[in-house]
């Protein structure tokens, strides 16, 4: 938690003055009963009206003073935690966004959201809490203790055995109810992950009958969330009563043992009625205090999480030395390439060769899991590789800045993801002074011109987040006109053409066959019709190239191809 | 003296429930967190209230106990300032006469130790019943929400699947928890804390009367004070708040597009961009944030300040009239005291105010979602289909999913025991719906569907179901071993049956190469293993179940032709004398077909098997040829 507050440098002076301006709050607070005994103690007993209303006067003053300090106070705190929750998700932030896949692959996206968002507001709360309430307390604690004991260091014996005992007492129900929260929160939690499912599954359940199953389940973690609800209130319950009677019992004592001090003649009235209320603000100040400690482990579970993510060094990152492409362009090469990802036991590719120049079509296929999302996902350099190197216009990707690699690859990936703005913001995404005519010569490559035209606000149709408002082919088609608007040297198509209809998914690649002429083009398919008139076709099986060539070369070599084309194809067809 | 509460605006449990403990066990209240969705406005709050009452009518008697015992511990408490007072006039008294040396004065230990031993005794009693009244409370408090819970979901249960499609998971979610908590809070603390507010405010009064009607109106002075403030205060930091609200929720929005489409950006070098915008909404946000944080934050140092007015007036006013003997020293303790003690009351009842109306608002969401409207009920006297042969017919049914909207108009068709059904046709052209009305998820608008002669709607639901065996193309799979979700149609299965059934869907091979096989967990997306994989799980277990009739909807279609050959040959035995109907946008899985079905717009437009649709040369052949004709291309 701690390490976190290195981001409030920027706020040294703020924090500062609030420490300042709290301490001398707190001073003025602690002066009021003071002043009051002496109106008792001088103005009363002597009958001195005139210097009760001065003093009155002074109390006035003096409480003035300490409400300016106080809301000033306020203002900078506020100013400070809200800024320090800023500075923390801007620093997350940016630093997620240089993450590779990997990273987010190892935290997990949900994760990662999480931390960005509830785990800042959690830490930026606490914060507050602590420049609002862990400086005054102590403080008041402190100062109410000095001036007790200056009114009467005999009288002040009796709250030092009352602070002990009220603290002890805190920490022996606080102690005990820890836990309990804990394991509320799990089943909180358990009961919302009993509901996820229910909601998004609602139609398997009650399709394999399973809604007595699911009721049980919701029931019993019903029961127990109910169970250990009432345990951790009951726990509650005490405390509040149990500190009242700690402190009313201590006011007794003070009162018993301030009689005997006045009946000896050592004490004044004025000072006792003071005395009073110092006990009453130091042991309040004790209870301030020890909520801060409860709220500080929430909220360092917090800062654990944000530190991991702040600790995590993204893998890829741009070599020492970098180079520039030079002249080529549209050349694509592996060399040997071996890749497993993280952890897993088999490499997902290895040993793969083969090289692809300007103006060829490459098409993989192969197998569910055979390794072909994975085989173009390490062009753009999302994953470094184990073995083996990869080479875009004849220099190895690990030594060109990543930002020049990626402009030359125009994406196309599995599942289309469209962000929140208009169609043509989207498109526009591929490149970004892309003109009117640029974008829409992309959408009508893609095909996709037809469905925007019928849109009311056509290219200035809005795309809701997450893109629900249109279809998954029309993503798919919006996605293509994307990488088209960039008119890069190396397209990838990773499978994107699996959500249009055969009459639509023909058409576009008539198109785009026009359109992509000059480049190099990979595409991933599990449809024979579309790899078949490729210039290279790869054959992957199990993360290996089984075969390589085209058609019909490999319809005679390939044991692998023949068997996926002959479960495709009719026949007549084949020939 | 009892405790001075410290203006601290949080009441309740050690200032806010210990820690803002989760909820169910009370947040803080009073201020309310800095980040909390301001105060909605139930629309018939009086209608709902009496209903959430009615929630409580069975633990009425606790809940008056409790009341009542609030409202003791609270007298207790109040008495108390004043009989101390008692005690302080002695002492000033005696020390007057020993300072005038009146002879014999000396302090009256005897007087002041009864005084002492009575407090003593109410300060007891205040405690124990403050306790005792919380202790109730907490059962009641919880098992009412409980049994909202209990409802709730019951309720989920019987509604018909149009309520799930037409809503947000989200959004329902945050009815049956974050409402339904809400409600908790507010019962286990809001209520005995109203009592006790309301109790303290006019029992500190009527004690002032007591002592001096003229110290009395010169306390209540603040308290008109005190509530402008509040509200003032309050009021402005709504609208900040709401602000807050919507930029946050912008913010979060942003952000979780950002981080689901993290391939893209990184795809497009978009990262600065990315960042720019998110530093936009954040400065927004921020700039909304402080103000709205420093105005409430403003509530308590304004409500010490009024308060401490009063506590000057009160000293010097008091100081003046003991001098001129028209009051004790020990009373002018007893209206310190008491002036203190009278900040929060107010404060909490303009809170609580607040938070009754939130607590009406979230109940009556929760109400909302009670009063939807249920399935049909599966008829009394149901018929059972003994031993399914899986005849299924189509007799002239309608259907749309919204009144105005017919999707299916008279559709007939007759399915023999064990054929295999293919269903075509573009997205949206009804494929889809004849599951859904094959397995009664909706209700048909006319006609009626038989299985084995007999109307589905004459047979158990859960019968019904039990007859097929779906293969969705949303996979659903939870958070469990594969084992278990393979399982999940039929929870006696050995592990055997499992196996078996993994291989039959050529699963088995890759689930061998997770670290732990079949014991692995899949998180709660099933993001740890591919779409692919993820529909050999779900064949599998539809598989496992065994059912009379299956029903493919586009289950294969992540999965790769050739896996697929396999898995058809283990799915060619099982569907031996098994009715199948598949849903596909492959042509290659359906060419073995008895029958094709090719839909378009809600209607079948063409009936037979694949040689005779490509003779007859309509959508269908045309969709077929179709996937040819770009073969020539790229």
């Amino acid at each position: 938690m701690f390490k976190l507050f290195r981001f409030l440098k920027p706020y040294s002076i703020p924090v500062a003055c609030v420490l300042a301006l709290v301490l001398l709050q707190s001073l003025f607070e602690l002066y009021l009963p003071t002043l009051m005994s002496d109106i008792v103690d001088k103005g009363i007993v002597n009958g001195d009206i005139n210097y009760i209303m001065r003093i009155g006067g002074i109390m006035l003053l003096v409480t003035a003073g300490g409400t300016a300090c106080a809301v000033l106070a306020g203002y900078l705190s506020a100013k400070t935690a809200t800024g320090f929750g800023k500075i923390l998700r801007s620093k997350i932030f940016s630093h997620v966004e240089n993450f590779s896949l990997h990273e987010f692959d190892q935290i997990g996206t949900p994760s990662l959201i999480t931390r960005t968002t509830n785990d800042v507001t959690q830490v930026q709360m606490v914060t507050l809490m602590m420049l609002r309430i862990f400086i005054s307390a102590p403080i008041m604690c402190v100062g109410g203790i000095i001036m007790a004991v200056s009114m009467d260091p005999s009288l002040s014996l009796v709250l030092f055995v009352a602070v002990p005992v009220l603290a002890v007492a805190i920490a022996v129900i606080a102690g005990k109810a820890m836990p309990l929260f804990k394991a509320m929160q799990a089943k909180i939690d358990k009961i919302n992950l009993v509901l996820r499912e229910n909601l998004s599954g609602i139609r398997v359940i009650r399709a394999f009958n399973r809604t007595d199953y699911e009721r049980n389940r919701f029931n019993d973690a019903n029961l127990d969330l109910t169970s250990t609800a009432i345990k951790v209130n009951r726990m509650m319950a005490t405390l509040m009563p149990m500190m009242m009677l700690v402190m009313n019992l201590t006011t007794i004592a003070i009162i018993w043992f301030g009689g005997i001090r006045i009946d000896s003649g050592h004490m004044q009235v004025g000072a006792l009625m003071a005395f009073l209320q110092y006990s009453m603000q130091i042991m309040f100040s004790l209870l301030m205090a020890s909520m801060l400690f409860v709220m500080v482990p929430r909220a360092s579970a917090s800062a654990e999480r944000i530190n991991e993510v702040l600790d995590t060094v993204p893998s890829i990152k741009d070599a020492a030395q970098v180079k520039s492409a030079g002249g080529k362009s549209g050349f694509v090469e592996f060399r040997n390439v071996t890749f497993s990802y993280p952890g897993a036991e088999k490499p997902a590719v290895s040993d793969i060769s083969f090289s692809a120049k300007p103006g060829e079509v490459t098409a993989i296929i192969g197998g569910t899991g055979a390794g072909k999302s994975t085989l173009i996902n390490l062009i753009p350099r999302f994953y470094d590789i184990d073995g083996g190197s990869i080479l875009v216009d004849g220099v190895d990707i690990r030594e060109l800045p990543q930002e020049n690699l990626r402009a030359k690859i125009g994406l196309v990936p599995q599942k289309a993801v469209l962000f929140t703005g208009t169609i043509a913001d989207n498109i526009r995404y591929g490149k970004k002074d892309a003109t009117l005519e640029e974008v829409q010569r992309a959408a009508d490559t893609a095909q996709a011109t037809e469905f925007i035209s019928v849109m009311k606000d056509g290219f200035d149709s809005v795309i809701a987040q997450g893109g629900i408002n249109v279809s998954g082919g029309q993503k798919q088609r919006l996605s293509i006109a994307r990488a088209l608007v960039r008119r890069p040297e190396i397209y990838i198509f990773d499978d994107s053409f699996s959500a249009l209809d055969f009459k639509t998914d023909a058409r576009l690649r008539r198109a785009l066959k026009e359109e992509t002429a000059g480049a190099c083009v990979l595409i991933v398919s599990q449809r024979v019709s579309t790899v078949m008139g490729a210039d290279r076709i790869i054959v992957l099986d199990e993360g290996q190239i089984a075969g390589m060539g085209g058609h019909k070369e490999l319809l005679e070599t390939c044991g692998v191809y023949r068997e996926i084309v002959s479960s495709q194809l009719a026949e007549e067809e084949i020939a | 003296m009892s405790v001075q509460r410290r203006e601290s605006g949080h009441r309740g449990g050690p200032v806010g429930g210990f820690g803002f403990g989760p909820g169910g066990g009370g947040g803080p209240r009073g201020g309310g967190p800095p980040m909390a969705m301001p105060a909605e406005k139930a629309r018939d709050f009086k209608g709902t209230l009496k209903r959430l009452t009615g929630y409580l009518k069975p633990r009425r008697f606790q809940i008056l106990a409790v009341f009542f015992m609030a409202a003791l511990s609270t007298v207790f408490s109040i008495v108390s300032p004043k009989i101390m007072g008692q005690a302080t006039t002695k002492l000033f008294e005696d020390l007057m006469m020993k300072l005038n040396h009146v002879p014999g004065a000396h302090v009256d230990f005897q007087y002041i130790r009864q005084i002492l031993l009575v407090l003593v005794a109410l300060y007891l009693f205040s405690a124990f019943f403050g306790y005792i009244q919380q202790f109730i409370m907490a059962t009641v408090a919880q098992k009412t929400v409980y049994d909202m819970r209990k409802h709730v979901d019951e309720k989920l249960s019987r509604l018909p699947l149009k309520f799930y499609d037409s809503r947000t998971h989200g959004e329902i979610l945050s009815r049956v928890t974050n409402d339904v908590d809400n409600i908790a809070g507010t019962l286990q603390q809001g209520l005995t804390q109203l009592i006790t507010a309301l109790v303290t405010i006019f029992g500190i009064i009527i004690m002032m009367l007591t002592i001096s009607p003229l110290m009395t109106l010169i306390c209540l002075v603040t308290i008109p004070l005190c509530l402008a403030g509040t509200k003032a205060m309050t009021s402005r930091s709504q609208k900040y708040f709401k602000e807050q609200w919507k930029e946050l929720g912008i913010l979060n929005g942003h952000i979780e597009e950002m981080y689901t489409g993290h391939q893209i950006i990184k795809a497009f070098g978009r990262e600065s961009e990315s960042i720019n915008r998110f530093n936009d909404v954040n400065e927004r946000l921020y700039e909304v944030g402080w103000k709205s944080q420093f105005i409430s934050g403003m509530i308590m140092p304004l409500m010490t300040f009024i308060n401490n007015i009063g506590y000057v007036l009160v000293c010097v006013a008091g100081g003046i009239m003991v001098t001129q003997k028209a009051l004790a020293i020990g009373d002018v303790q007893a209206f310190i005291q008491y002036s203190r003690q009278f900040a929060w009351p107010i404060t909490q009842t303009a809170n609580i105010a607040n938070i009754i109306q939130s607590t009406v608002a979230s109940a009556e969401r929760v109400f909302e979602l009670l009063d939807e409207v249920e399935e049909i009920p599966d008829s009394a006297d149901a018929r059972v289909i003994e031993f399914p042969r899986g005849r299924v017919q189509f007799q002239n049914v309608k259907f749309g999913y919204k009144e105005d909207v017919v999707l299916i108009e008279d559709m007939n068709i007759d399915v023999k025991q064990g054929q295999t059904i293919a269903i075509v046709g573009p997205t949206g052209a009804g494929k889809t719906t004849l599951v859904n009305l094959l397995m009664r998820f909706y209700e048909i608008g006319g006609g009626k569907i038989t299985i084995d002669g007999i109307d589905i709607r004459d047979v158990k639901r859960g019968d019904l179901r039990g007859l097929f065996g779906m293969v969705l193309q949303d996979t659903w799979l939870f958070n469990g071993t594969i084992r278990d979700n393979i399982a999940y149609g039929r929870a006696d299965a050995t592990f055997e049956k499992v196996v078996r059934a993994a291989k039959a869907a050529h699963a088995d091979h890759f689930i061998r190469t997770l670290p732990d096989g079949y014991e692995t967990v899949l998180n709660e997306e099933a993001s740890n293993i591919s779409q692919g994989q993820k529909q050999l799980l779900t064949i599998a277990r539809a598989i496992l179940a065994d059912p009379a009739i299956l029903i493919l909807d586009e289950a294969t279609s992540s999965v790769d032709t050739r896996t697929e050959v396999a898995i058809q040959k283990a799915m060619a035995n099982l569907m031996k004398g098994r009715t199948s109907f598949v849903i596909a946008h492959r042509l290659s899985t359906i060419r073995d077909a008895d029958l094709i079905l090719v839909m378009n717009n809600g209607s079948i437009i063409e009936k037979g098997s694949h040689s005779e649709l490509l003779a007859a040369g309509g959508f269908y052949a045309d969709l077929y040829n179709s996937q040819f004709a770009g073969a020539k291309a790229v």
